[in-house]
C-alpha cells in the first residue's frame, strides 16, 4: 500500500505520491546526463520536434476548412484557405514549407547519426525507430501532397499507385484495391485524407514516444565517441565541478543549445515561408487535376527524388527491386556495419571514403531524379544508382576490416 | 550580476520574448476561427413583396434561420391591440408581420393557421396571435422581429433601419414579454 | 572553430542539393524563351489618323457585331447568341484604343488571322475562317483613322479587371473573382447574386452553352485563370501573352496584342484575383524575421549564460 501524507493538494510532494513527479523530472530532465563533448546537429532531433509541432498546429487551421471532395479540395485550399480565412495564406505557407524543411532536416540528422556511429553498440533500436520516422514521415507527406487536388497530386498519386502493381506481377486489382476506384478519384482523395489527418499522426506520435524511449539508457552519443561512466561524471557535476564533468543536464543545459539552434532554424524557416516558397509549393500543383492531361514533367518532391530516381534507370521488374532495396536497406545499417567501433567516421579510414560516396551519391540522384530523363542525365543516373546498390554491397566488407580502435 | 542571477535573468527575459511570439500566433489562430467574408457577406436578404396576399404565410430564409412574412387583412389591422400593432412592417401602406419563425420555447418552427389568423406550435402547444406575440405557454416571449429596412415594396432582412430602430426603443421587439392584450 | 566548418559542410551540400533541383533542374525543362518587351517589332509603324473619319469608318464598319460603351452603342446580340454565332462574343471596343499596342490594332484590323497568330487554324483546307473579316482591301489611312478614333474614345482611367475583362476575358472564367466564390466572373459576365436557385442555374445554362460554342471554335475550353499567377511564373506569362506560340507552338489562343502597360495590368489583376495576400505577406514577412532576429538574440545570450559554467 502506497504512503500518503497531509501534503497540500496539488503540491510537489502531493504531486510526487500520486505520479511520482519528482523520479519523472530527475530520470526525463535534471540527472538526464547528455556529453558535454556535442555540436550543434545534436540539436536536430529538437528542430525536428518543433517542425513537427508547427505542421500539427497550421494543420489544425487548415483542417477546418479543407473539404476533402475532388469538387471541393482544390478551391477550398487555393481560395477559402488563401484568400478568405485569417491569416489562411499563412497557415498554408507554413504547413507545406515546414513538410518541405523537415525532410532536409531528417537528412541532416540522419547523416549525423550514419557519421558518428549512433546506429551501433546499444544505439540499434534508436536508429531502427528513427527509420521508421522516416518512412511514416515519408507516408505522411505524400498523403498529404493528394490534398490539394492539384495535377502534380493526381499525376503523382496515378504513379506511385501504379507502382503496386509490381511490375512484371501485374496486380492491377491491388492498385484499384488502393485507390478505391479504377484511378485516382474521390475514394482515392477521402481515404489519404483519413491516412493524413488521423491515421499517420497517431502512428508518428507512437514512434516518436518510441524513439525517445530507445534513447533514454543508451544515452545520446558525443563528437568523439567516448565512451562516458555517466555514474562518476553524475558525481563530479552534483559536486559542483560542472567545468571539468564530461557531461550537462537535460535541463536546462542541454535545452539552452538546443534552443539557440532552433532560433537560428526558425529564422532561417520563416524567411522562407514568407519569401522564398516554390521549391515546396510547386507551380505545376496550382493547376487543378485534370485525370485527361498529362503534365509535360512530373516529378515527386525533392525529398523523394533519390529513391525515385534509383526505380528510373532500370526495365520495369528490376527497377521496382532495386526500389524496394533502396526503401529497407537503411534500416539494416547496424548490422551491415560489421565494425566494433561506435566512433566518427574519419577516425574509420574507408567507412569516411563510404560515407561521403553515399552522401554525395544521394544528391546526384536526387538531381538526376529532377531532370528530364535523356540522353547524359540517363547515364549519370544509371551509374548513381548502381554505385548506391554498390556501396550498400561494399559496407560490410568496408567495416569488417576496420580493427578495433 | 552574479553568474546564477545573470542566467535567471536572461532566462526569464527570453521566456517572455518567446512569450511574445506565442501571444501573435494565438491572435492569428483566433483570426483563423473568425466567420469569413463569404459569411458575412450572406447576411442580407431581401424579400419582394409586391405579389404576398393577405392571410398567406410566406417563409423566407434569412441567416439560416425561417423568417414569417405574413401581410394583414384590413380586419386584422383594425381589431388589432396597440402592442400588435406597434409590431407591424409597414410596407407601401400594408401592414406585414415580419418575425424570426422560431418557437421562443425551444425553437420548433410554428404553424400558422390562416381560419384563426395565429400560430401554433406542434412541439409543446404554445401558441402566438397575428403578430407574433406568446398567448399559450410554454411560450415565453414574442418570435422576435429580425433587424429590417424597408426599401420600396422590399423588406431587406439583416439591415437595421429606423423603424427597426424605433421600435427597439419602444421595446416591442420581443426581448421582453408582451401583453397582447394591451 | 570546428561548429563553423560543421555548418559550412552542412550548408554547401544543401544548397548544391537545391541548385541541381530547382534553378538547374526547371532550365533543363523549360528552354528559355525570349521576350519582345511588347514591342511587336514584326508589325508595321501606323500613322496619325484623322478621328472624325475614323469614327465615321468605325460606325459603318464595326458596330455591327462589337458594342462601344462610351459612344453609347449597344452590344448587338447577348453574349450567348454571338458566342454561337461567331464561337466567341466579339468584345466591347471602349478600351482598345488604350491597351492594345496600335500597330497591333491596324494589322488585326487588317488581318485579324494574321496579326494574332492563328492563321493556322484558319487554312483553306480547314474550311474554317475567322469570324471577323480583314480590312485590308481599305486604304491605310482608313485603317490609321479607325485606331485614331478608337485610341480617342478610350477612357483614361482604366482599371486592371476592365483590362482584362476587354482583353481576356470573354474567353477566360476567373471563379475567384467576385465578392464569394459564387459570384464569379464567367465568359458572359459577373455572375450575380441569384436569390432563388432556377435563376441560378437559368444562368449556368446560359453559360455552359456559351462555353460550348467556345469550346467548338477553339478546340478546348481556355482554361479558367484564377489562380494562373501562382501557375506560371512572371516571365513565362509575359511571354506567352506577347506571342502564345512561343511557349505553346500550335495553340489556338491569339495573340492578344497588348501594349506594355495593358500587360502590366493585366497581371495586375491576375496577382489581385490569385495572391491578393501578396503585399500582407511581404511586409509581415518583415516584422516576422525582425522579431525572429530579436528571439535569436536573447537565445545565444541566455545560452551563453547557462554555459558559462560548463565550459
Amino acid at each position: 500500500m502506497a504512503h500518503f501524507s497531509d501534503a497540500k493538494p496539488f503540491s510537489e510532494q502531493w504531486l510526487d505520491e500520486r505520479l511520482a513527479v519528482k523520479t519523472l523530472k530527475r530520470v526525463l530532465s535534471q540527472e538526464y546526463w547528455i556529453p558535454k563533448n556535442i555540436n550543434f546537429l545534436w540539436a536536430m532531433g529538437m528542430i525536428l520536434a518543433v517542425t513537427f509541432g508547427l505542421l500539427l498546429i497550421s494543420g489544425i487551421f487548415l483542417l477546418m476548412y479543407y473539404k476533402p471532395d475532388v469538387n471541393l479540395a482544390f478551391d477550398s485550399v487555393n481560395y477559402t484557405i488563401m484568400q478568405e480565412v485569417g491569416y489562411g495564406w499563412l497557415f498554408r505557407h507554413i504547413h507545406g514549407v515546414a513538410a518541405s524543411v523537415v525532410f532536409l532536416i531528417i537528412y541532416i540528422h540522419m547523416f549525423t547519426g550514419i557519421y558518428y556511429g549512433s546506429y551501433k553498440k546499444g544505439r540499434e533500436m534508436i536508429w531502427i525507430s528513427g527509420m521508421l520516422l522516416f518512412v511514416t514521415f515519408s507516408a505522411e507527406a505524400f498523403s498529404g501532397y493528394m490534398l490539394p487536388w492539384g495535377q502534380m497530386s493526381y499525376w503523382a498519386g496515378m504513379v506511385i499507385t501504379n507502382l503496386f502493381s509490381l511490375g512484371g506481377l501485374e496486380l492491377n486489382g491491388l492498385v484499384e484495391w488502393i485507390r478505391g476506384d479504377y484511378v485516382p478519384g474521390d475514394a482515392f482523395l477521402s481515404r489519404f485524407f483519413m491516412l493524413h489527418v488521423l491515421l499517420m499522426p497517431l502512428i508518428i506520435i507512437g514512434v516518436i514516444v518510441l524513439h525517445f524511449g530507445t534513447l533514454r539508457i543508451p544515452h545520446v552519443n558525443n563528437q568523439e565517441g567516448e565512451e562516458i561512466d555517466f555514474d562518476v561524471e553524475a558525481e563530479k557535476y552534483l559536486s559542483g565541478d560542472t567545468k571539468n564533468a564530461k557531461i550537462i543536464r537535460f535541463q536546462w543545459d542541454f535545452l539552452a543549445k538546443d534552443f539557440m539552434v532552433m532560433a537560428f532554424f526558425l529564422t532561417f524557416f520563416f524567411y522562407l515561408v514568407f519569401y522564398h516558397f516554390d521549391f515546396a509549393m510547386d507551380p505545376v500543383n496550382f493547376d487543378p487535376a485534370d485525370g485527361l492531361k498529362t503534365p509535360p514533367h512530373i516529378y515527386p518532391e525533392w525529398y523523394f527524388l533519390w529513391s525515385y530516381e534509383i526505380l528510373r534507370p532500370f526495365s520495369k521488374n528490376i527497377g521496382l527491386m532495386a526500389f524496394g532495396f533502396a526503401q529497407v536497406i537503411f534500416m539494416l545499417l547496424p548490422f551491415l556495419d560489421r565494425s566494433p567501433n561506435a566512433k566518427p567516421a574519419h577516425t574509420r579510414g574507408l567507412f569516411k571514403v563510404w560515407f561521403w560516396a553515399l552522401l554525395v551519391d544521394m544528391i546526384v540522384l536526387s538531381i538526376m531524379g529532377k531532370v528530364p530523363p535523356e540522353g547524359v542525365f540517363n547515364t549519370i543516373g544509371l551509374v548513381a544508382a548502381l554505385t548506391f546498390i554498390g556501396l550498400w554491397i561494399a559496407l560490410p566488407f568496408i567495416t569488417m576490416a576496420e580493427k578495433k580502435a | 550580476m552574479s553568474n546564477t542571477n545573470r542566467r535567471d535573468f536572461l532566462g526569464m527575459s527570453f521566456a517572455a520574448v518567446a512569450a511574445v511570439g506565442g501571444v501573435t500566433a494565438l491572435v492569428g489562430m483566433k483570426r483563423a476561427w473568425d466567420p469569413l467574408p463569404s459569411v458575412k457577406a450572406a447576411g442580407t436578404t431581401v424579400v419582394d413583396t409586391s405579389t404576398a396576399e393577405a392571410n398567406v404565410m410566406y417563409t423566407e430564409k434569412w441567416r439560416g434561420k425561417p423568417v414569417f412574412i405574413l401581410k394583414k387583412t384590413k380586419e386584422m389591422v383594425a381589431k388589432a391591440s396597440n402592442n400588435e400593432k406597434a409590431r407591424d412592417v409597414i410596407v407601401n401602406g400594408e401592414h406585414f408581420l415580419v418575425c424570426i419563425g422560431l418557437c421562443t420555447h425551444l425553437g420548433c418552427i410554428p404553424a400558422y393557421r390562416p381560419e384563426s389568423e395565429n400560430f401554433l406550435c406542434a412541439c409543446h402547444g404554445a401558441e402566438y396571435d397575428q403578430s407574433a406575440i406568446n398567448t399559450k405557454a410554454p411560450a415565453p416571449l414574442p418570435m422576435p422581429i429580425p433587424p429590417f429596412t424597408v426599401d420600396g415594396n422590399k423588406i431587406i432582412l439583416g439591415k437595421a433601419g429606423d423603424t427597426y430602430n424605433k421600435m427597439k426603443e419602444a421595446g416591442v421587439l420581443g426581448s421582453t414579454p408582451l401583453d397582447p392584450k394591451a | 572553430m570546428r561548429e563553423l566548418k560543421i555548418l559550412a559542410i552542412v550548408i554547401f551540400f544543401t544548397l548544391v542539393t537545391y541548385w541541381g533541383v530547382e534553378p538547374y533542374a526547371h532550365s533543363q525543362m523549360h528552354k528559355h524563351v525570349e521576350s519582345d518587351n511588347f514591342e511587336y517589332k514584326d508589325l508595321k509603324e501606323v500613322e496619325k489618323g484623322d478621328v472624325a473619319k475614323g469614327k465615321d469608318l468605325v460606325m459603318s464598319n464595326c458596330t455591327a457585331c462589337h458594342a462601344i460603351k462610351v459612344a453609347n452603342m449597344p452590344a448587338p446580340m447577348d453574349p450567348v447568341t454571338s458566342g454561337s454565332s461567331y464561337g466567341v462574343n466579339p468584345p466591347d471596343l471602349s478600351n482598345m484604343g488604350a491597351i492594345l499596342d496600335p500597330k497591333y490594332l491596324a494589322a488585326f484590323i487588317a488581318d485579324p488571322a494574321t496579326a494574332s497568330n492563328v492563321a493556322h487554324k484558319f487554312t483553306p483546307e480547314s474550311g474554317r475562317s475567322h469570324p471577323m473579316p480583314g480590312y485590308n482591301w481599305m486604304p491605310k489611312e482608313d485603317i490609321a483613322a479607325m485606331v485614331a478614333y478608337l485610341q480617342s474614345i478610350a477612357p483614361k482611367e482604366i482599371t486592371p479587371k476592365e483590362v482584362y475583362v476587354s482583353a481576356c476575358g470573354r474567353c477566360h472564367a476567373a471563379r475567384y473573382d467576385g465578392k464569394v466564390l459564387g459570384q464569379k466572373w464567367t465568359q458572359i459576365g459577373q455572375k450575380p447574386r441569384f436569390k432563388y436557385e432556377k435563376d441560378s442555374l437559368a444562368f449556368d445554362i446560359k453559360l455552359l452553352e456559351y462555353e460550348d460554342s467556345l469550346k467548338k471554335y477553339m478546340g478546348k475550353l481556355p482554361p479558367d485563370l484564377s489562380i494562373i499567377i501562382r501557375a506560371r511564373d512572371e516571365h513565362f506569362l509575359k511571354t506567352f501573352i506577347e506571342n502564345p506560340q512561343t511557349q505553346l507552338p500550335g495553340t489556338a489562343m491569339p495573340r492578344v496584342g497588348l501594349s506594355e502597360e495593358g500587360f502590366e495590368k493585366v497581371m495586375q489583376h491576375l496577382e489581385d484575383i490569385g495572391d491578393p495576400s501578396k503585399p500582407t505577406r511581404d511586409s509581415l514577412g518583415v516584422y516576422f524575421l525582425i522579431y525572429m532576429v530579436i528571439f535569436t538574440i536573447f537565445a545565444v545570450l541566455w545560452k551563453k549564460s547557462v554555459w558559462r559554467k560548463l565550459h
